[in-house]
This record gives structure tokens, sequence and C-alpha cells, in this order.
């Protein structure tokens, strides 16, 4: 027994020789996962890394004068250009700082006490975060402005004179109210992971109200804040149809590159790819500095009790009310007003008395072609995000290599690239095609369109992507493959309709986002692509106020019933983010 | 149904060696067992025979067919896994199907061989549920029925039980084990809990550092661990050091209190430093002290059918001794014992602890 075990079991010595014997090695093979990195990673060479590259190129590069940087010393050195750059970060830092202070307020609010009405208003902050910024800007105008309805109506009634709407002010109030919604979100998503215990733990060690959300809870809720806080601020500092509205003198950085590369477009568009570079710089720069501070507050929480909501009385109460439908409301006001306005008889600035459906009837035709735009364009966007999500996801976790890993990195990029620089970077890239070549001259085509909404939103579809994948764990597609099923067959039967659900519901925010974009589409539209959000925005400038409310109309219209199909999807009655 | 031979497996992880040198063979219809701590490859191993780890050398066979360069998914193997891995947007009968869908087969044939798995495993009722309503148990049930429903050549099963609860566990090995026999299917079972692989093998093969240890069947692992790596692994056991020799022609052993013991058995055995391994039951206490080692109790735990004791030696070691327990026992610490060994309970090893003597011809 001894002696044939010892046979068996290899006790003996190890013998070096002995291990010598056939070894599998890795070869390259082209199955269908290198053909499909292959594809992906050539199709982001054409539609992002060539026309960033070209506009770093553009920015430093001159026909006349070789490599240069006079494009740079040229912003730095004149305040006029400059100075947008300070304005940008204070009305970013400050609509940041208010949008924290909103968001936090109600999501704690929502966690900590019981009242009425908390699904509708949380649904109605969706609303509210899902449409166009700009779109705030102009109701607010319509509001507040010189001769706003509010304005009016106060001094008329009670001869007080409100302050001034427009400039800083204004910009910083869009903001605020457009994102404190996504703060919101987030932070509502993490008072989900803090366990009732440790505030009860808390309290039996004497710190409780303000004190317990200053020590405990705003601690817990760090990591949360500081992503929602990146995301508000890159949102804030990238959008240009709110200065742009709202502004008047009061110029941003973005509203400053569109100005500069619109009133260049056929010339040199050198000066405006300098201020592009520069744009990217500063939101690689906010990014990397978020990730450094992030990863000082990085933990892991679960919790097995969630926070249980708690009944007040008395001014507390009041308090509770007062404070989160308020704040609510004034977030949904102007889309509300919108609403009412476009059932007005208008002409051009001027609402009529009366109502009537007339404002619908000129906006179906002279703008119709936009509304089967805004469906046909992100509808054609959303499915090449899926498909491509879904591979990237899967090569990135399950089949991870160098050329798996560079394509991670390359689809993370349109995440810092404002999308007016994208705009420019595509418009000025594939004019003549690609590097002049004739190749993809698509300027002014559906596909650039469609192309440009994609980029910009597959970073979040992929990390959705990324994050059903890590749900499904490895040994349900290996138990596929020891039943005898090929690695295709069990991508296409197993792991995709696995990651289907988590991709459709992520899919459909996707899509409310596409419908509502601006700050590329305006760069990229034509007469025969232009989407609703375009033209409103183009009615408003116009003064056609009438059309626009028509039109945001119905571009909430669009939202709400998206909104209602991401709940059926995804079962829930919440987002989080 | 096949016979598995693995010669000279090796596995390497980015330049670790994870296993250096491995033959097996697993016999034809058998329930094999691999059993080690956590890391010591046997997971590894059975990954190898899967298809799901790559080979760094050596030859694997299901009977003559080498199967080395051959996909998981043509191996025609039933595996189970630890979290069930069950499809759960399948429903119990699609999971059971869904290999034999692979097979191209006609579609009453594909029912009817899902049913009959179905059945076997007892679990017909639920066919036309989604897995999110059964519980882990019958997850692991539909499991094994899926991968037996394929007809493979061999099932592997990976910590098939682990995430089970205690009583489950015991209930869903006994099924495993009757449903294996009633198939006579050649079974690799992966486990790191010894009882269950006691209870459930013909044979184990005891791991560690990737190098398998001792092959046998549960009671020789018990009874005659080649090592003692293997003895203390299996059950519990002392160790205990002591010297060999020969007095008057006589293999002799003598433990460091001085008690001695004579072992006829190791005639052909060198005197020696040597490393016993006794069993905590296998202590007898007598109320001689002739030919007996006198020891301390210092604690003891009640546990019902048995009475465990920590006992102190004369030269300050402590031993854990079990005893069956009685309603009249009354030994409270600081009682003094003493102990009779029987020589054909314990095994002898080398100083290093490599070498069972007791088992060398």
């Amino acid at each position: 027994m001894a002696t044939k075990q010892n046979e068996l079991n290899g006790l003996a010595k190890v013998d070096p020789t002995a291990m010598a014997g056939p070894t599998q090695k890795k070869r390259f093979r082209l199955d269908i996962w290198s053909i499909s990195a292959i594809v992906i990673l050539i199709t982001y060479v054409l539609f992002l890394v060539y026309p960033v590259g070209n506009l770093l190129k553009q920015s430093v590069f001159t026909e006349t004068s070789g490599l240069t940087i006079e494009n740079f010393t040229r912003f730095f050195s004149m305040s006029y250009y400059s100075g947008t750059l300070f304005n940008s970060f204070k009305v970013s830092i400050t609509a940041t700082v208010f949008a924290l202070i909103l968001g936090i307020l109600l999501a704690y609010l929502f966690a900590m006490f019981e009242f009425r009405g908390k699904k509708l208003l949380r649904i109605l902050i969706i609303i509210a975060s899902m449409s166009a910024p700009f779109i705030g800007a102009y109701s607010w105008i319509l509001l507040l402005g010189r001769s706003g309805l509010i304005t009016r109506s106060l001094s008329n009634l009670f001869g007080i004179q409100m302050p001034d709407i427009y400039g800083f002010s204004g910009i910083v109030l869009v903001f605020s109210l457009q994102l404190f919604p996504l703060i919101f979100l987030y932070v509502n998503g993490a008072f989900k992971s803090i366990d009732q215990s440790i505030l009860e733990a808390a309290e039996g060690m004497g710190v409780t109200g303000i004190n317990r959300f200053f020590k405990v809870v705003l601690p817990l809720l760090m990591p949360t804040v500081l992503a929602g806080a990146l995301l508000v601020f890159m949102r804030a500092f990238s959008d240009f149809g709110t200065p742009m509205l709202i502004g008047e003198g009061y110029r941003t950085f973005p509203v400053l590159i569109y100005t500069e590369f619109i009133s260049e477009v056929g010339g040199d568009s050198a000066f405006a790819s300098a201020l592009a570079v520069i744009a990217i710089f500063i939101a690689l720069t906010i990014f990397f500095l978020q990730q450094m501070v992030a990863l000082k507050y990085s933990f892991s929480m679960n919790s097995l009790h969630p926070v249980r909501t708690k009944k007040v009385s008395g001014f507390k109460k009041v308090m509770v009310y007062v404070i989160s439908y308020g704040v609510v409301f004034t977030a949904v006001l102007p889309q509300l007003y919108l609403v009412y306005t476009s059932f007005l008889n208008t002409s051009g600035m001027v609402f009529q008395p009366g109502y009537s459906l007339n404002s619908y009837r000129e906006a179906f035709s002279r703008m119709g072609n936009s509304i089967i735009n805004t469906i046909r364009i992100p509808l054609l966007a959303i499915t090449i995000v899926v498909i491509f999500a879904v591979f990237i996801s899967y090569l990135a976790v399950r089949r991870r290599n160098p050329l798996t890993a560079t394509i991670d990195t390359l689809s993370m990029i349109p995440y810092i690239v404002p999308g007016t620089v994208l705009g420019i970077a595509f418009l000025t890239s594939y004019n003549t095609g690609v590097g002049g070549t004739g190749l993809l001259t698509i300027t002014g085509t559906t596909f650039i369109m469609v192309v440009s909404l994609a980029v910009r939103r597959l970073p979040y579809t992929i990390r959705s992507s990324v994050a059903a994948l890590h749900q499904i764990s490895p040994s349900i597609e290996e138990a596929a493959q020891s039943l005898g099923s090929s690695k295709i067959n069990t991508f296409f039967r197993i792991t995709v309709p696995m990651m289907m659900p988590g991709i459709i519901a992520g899919a459909i925010l996707s899509w409310i986002t596409m419908i509502s974009e601006l700050s590329t589409s305006i760069l990229l539209y034509t007469v025969n692509t232009r989407t609703v959000t375009v033209a409103i925005y183009t009615e408003v400038i116009r003064g056609n106020y009438g059309i626009a409310a028509a039109l945001s109309t119905i571009l909430m219209i669009f939202t709400v019933l998206s909104l209602l199909l991401f709940m059926k999807v995804s079962g829930k009655d919440e987002i989080s983010l | 149904m096949s016979q598995i031979s693995i010669k000279n497996a090796k596995k390497i992880f980015d330049e670790t060696v994870v296993i250096p040198d491995l033959n097996v063979s697993i016999p034809e219809g058998s329930l094999f067992t691999l059993l080690g701590p956590s890391g010591c490859g046997k997971t590894t191993l059975l990954r190898m025979i899967a298809g799901f780890n790559s080979i760094e050398g050596g030859d694997f066979f299901f009977n003559e067919n080498r199967i080395n360069d051959q996909d998981p998914s043509r191996r025609n193997i039933g595996m189970v896994f630890q979290n069930y891995a069950i499809f759960p947007h399948l429903s119990v009968r699609e999971n059971v199907e869904f290999g034999l869908k692979q097979r191209k087969l006609k579609k009453d044939e594909v029912r009817s061989r899902a049913e009959k798995y179905l059945r076997l495993i007892q679990m017909e009722e639920y066919m036309d549920r989604k897995p999110e309503q059964l519980s882990g148990g019958q997850q692991q049930r539909v499991a094994l029925a899926r991968a037996l429903a394929i007809n493979p050549d061999v099932l592997l099963m990976d910590e098939p039980l682990s995430n089970l609860d205690a009583k489950l566990r015991i209930d869903m090995r006994q099924a495993i084990r009757e449903i294996q026999r009633e198939v006579g299917i050649t079974t690799v079972y992966v486990t790191h809990d010894q009882e269950e692989a006691m209870a459930i093998s013909d044979q184990i093969a005891v791991m560690k550092g990737g190098v398998i240890q001792q092959v046998g069947k549960p009671k020789e692992l018990y009874h005659r661990p080649a090592n003692e790596f293997v003895a203390t692994f299996i059950g519990r056991t002392n160790m205990l050091d002591a010297e060999l020799d020969m007095v008057n022609g006589v293999p002799v052993i003598t433990f460091e209190n001085g008690y001695s013991l004579p072992m006829p058995k190791l005639t052909h055995i060198e005197p020696q430093n040597v490393r016993i391994s006794i069993r905590p039951e296998d202590f007898n206490r007598v109320e001689s002290v002739e030919e007996t080692f006198g020891a301390v109790i210092k604690d003891s735990i009640y546990l019902g059918l048995n009475t465990e004791y920590m006992v102190e030696l004369s030269n300050g070691k402590f031993i854990q001794v079990t005893e069956e327990s009685s309603f009249d026992e009354d030994l409270n610490a600081g009682d003094i014992v003493n102990f009779k060994i029987n020589p054909n309970k314990i095994n002898v090893y080398n100083s290093e602890g490599t070498i069972n003597l007791t088992e060398v011809r």
C-alpha cells in the first residue's frame, strides 16, 4: 500500500527534469474578442484620439509660424480672455457649494424624517435634474428678468425692486437649482448604506442633532459628496447655454470658447483650439485632485438596518415641509411656468392675453423635423452606446490585456472633455475628412451627431455595464462552458441577458441626457439634423418665446415618459447614480 | 464514464509554482475527494481538469483521451460550483435543458432527459420556477441535475456544500453520495471540510502546498496517516517526541517523560529520534501505576457524548485526552491520572514527521 501511495502522491522530491512536458503557450488568437477589441480601438482612434489630437495640434501649430505657444500667451496676457476663466471658477465653485447645501439638506430630510409626498417630490427632483440648464435660465428670465412675471408683480403690488438676475447671480441661481438634484440623488443613495446602529451609537455617546450631522453623518457621506461635487462642478464649468442666455456681460470660459470659435469658423481656429486645450487641462486637473481627495476618504460600509425615518411634530414638522416642498417647487417652477406659457398667445417675445395651441401649431409646422430628429439621433446613438458598452465592459473585466486596458482608458476620456470642446474638435477634424484626405467627411451629417452623442455618453454606460458585469460570478459563465456551450454562445445566451436589465436602465437615463444635450449639438447641427434642444435654444435667441415654450414642454413630456419607462424597466421608483 | 489520470501536472500563476509535479489516478466510477487547507491547490487542480485553468506542464487523461488542449466546452464534464452558478434568468427546467440544447438533441429528448434528472433530485415540482424562488439547497440540487443531465464523463464538484447551513450540508452530502452511486459517475470532489470528505468519499487525496500528501480510503487516512501533516489535519492528534531504541532485540519507544512502549512492528527500523502521533481517544486511563505514565488534569470540557481533558505531562507538555463521558465521572483540575497506550493505535514518524515508520516495509 505504502509504496503504491508514494508512487501516486508525488511526495518524493521534485525532479526538475520530470516536469518538462508540453506547455500550453498563450498565443494571440483571432477570436471574437480580439476582433471586437480591434474594431473598438479603431473606432476610438478615428472618433476620439484623432479629433482631440487634432485639436492639440491646432493649438500649438500654425501654418504661418510653425510650432508656437502664441495662442496660449495671448489668452493669459489679456484679461479680456483670462478673466473668463476666473468667472467660470467663481460661478462653478459658488454653484457647487449651493448645490451641495441644498442637495445634502434635502437628502438628510428625506432620510431622517417621515413626511408625506416623498415619492412625488423625488420624481419632481429627477425631472428638474433631467432638463437642459439653459431652459431653466430662459424660464428664470421670464420669471425674474427685467420684465419678468415675478419682478413686475412685486413692483406693481408692493413697489419692491428685485435684485438683478442677469450675470453672476442668475448663473449661480440656475446652476444651483439645476444641479442640486444630482447631489440629492447621490447622497440619498449613500444614506442607504449607513446603518441605523451607527446613528444610535453616536446618540449613545451624547452626540445628537446638528452635532451628530457634522461629526458622524457628513464624514460617512464624504466619498459620495466628493463624487457628486466633482460631477456638479464639471457640469457647471462646462455648461455654456446658461451663461450665454442669462450672463449678459458676464462671460464665462465656455462662452468665450463658443464665441471665439463661431466667429472664427472658416478662418484660423487655432485660438479656439488653444482655449479647448486649456479647458481639457483644467478638467483633468480637477478630476485628479478629486481622485486624490476621494482616496483619503475612501472606505466601505454596508448596512443591515437602514436608517429609520422619524416622526416629527410642531415647529420642526413645519420646517421639514417648508424646506422640502419649497426647494423642490423652486426647482420645478421654471419647467411649470414654461408649460403654462406654451398655451399663451404669443407674438415674438410678448405674451398676449388668451390661451391657444398656436405655439404648438407653429412648433410642429416650423420645427417638426427637430422633433423627429430628437428621437432618431439619440436612438441611433443609444443603440451604438449599448452595443459598445456591452463589449467594452466585457473586454475590460473578463479579457483584461494591454489592448483592452487601452480601450478602457480611452473610453473614459470624454468624461473629462467638455461638450463644447468635443464639438469643436469634431467640427475642425472632419471638415475635409480625416487628415484632409476626404475620407469621413461627415461634417453636417446625422452620423457626426450620432457619433458625438455616443462618444460623450459611453463612459457612463460603460460604468453601469461594468457594475452589472461585476454582479455576475465568472463561475456562471464557466458553468455554461462546462455544459458544452462555446464562448460566443455563452456570451450571447448567458452573459448579455444577465447584464441587460442593468444596462437598459442605464441606457434610458443616457437617452434622457441625450435628448436634452446642447453644447455639442449646437456646434454640429445643420437644418436637417437640428434637435428639439437646439431648436429651443435658437428660438429663444431669436425671441420666438411661444415656440420655445411649446418645444420645451414637448421635451419635458419626452423626459417624463422616458422616466416612467425607466421606472417600469428597473422596477424602482427612484434613481441612484 | 472515465478513469482520470494526471501525470506530472504543473501549475504556475504569475511565476509562482502552485503545483510543482503532481501525479494521481482516479478510478472509474469512484467519488474521489481533494482535501486540504485553503491555498493547497485543490481547486486549482480541479479547474485544470475542467479546463478553466491553463496547464503549464504534464498530461491529463480521461481514459486514453488526452484533454490538455481541449476547450472546457468539449471535455464533456459536469461541474457543480460553490455558489451554485445557476442561470438566474432561466427557469429551473431551462437551466437543466441548457446543456442538452447545446448537444443538438431532439426537442422531446431534451424535455424527457431534463425531467428525468429533475425527478432524480426530487425537484420536478419546482420545474417552472425561477431560481430566485429557490433556497440555496434547492439551487444546488438543480445545479447537480444540470451537470448530470448532459451525461458527462466526469463530474467535478468545487466545494458544493460550503454555502449551505450545517444541517442542510449533511442532508445534501448524503443526497450527493446516493445520486453519485446510482449514476455511477467518476466524481472529483473538492472540499476543505475533512468530516465531509470522510463521509462522502471512496478515496481522498490530502493536499498541501500543491503536493498530494496521501491518497487513501477515509479509514486509512485516519488510522495510518502518511505523515505528520495528514495526522494533524485529519481529526485531532497529539504529537510527542520520543526515542526509538533496541532493547534486548525488541524495538522500544521511550517518551520524554520516561514512559516506554515496546513496538515489535518496528524491528526493521534503525534506532532514531521519532515523533509519535496519539489520538486523544487512544489514551486509556487506568487505575494501576505500573507501566503507565502519570499526568495532571488541568481543565476539562464536557461535551455530552465525550469529555475532553487538557492534561499536563511531567515534562510540562500539554496533551488532549478524550473519554466517553458518564454520569459518575468525577475528575477535576489537579487530579493525577495514569494512562496506558495501545501500540497498535499509534503512529510513529521520523524526526521530521515526513515518513510513517509504522508503514515502512
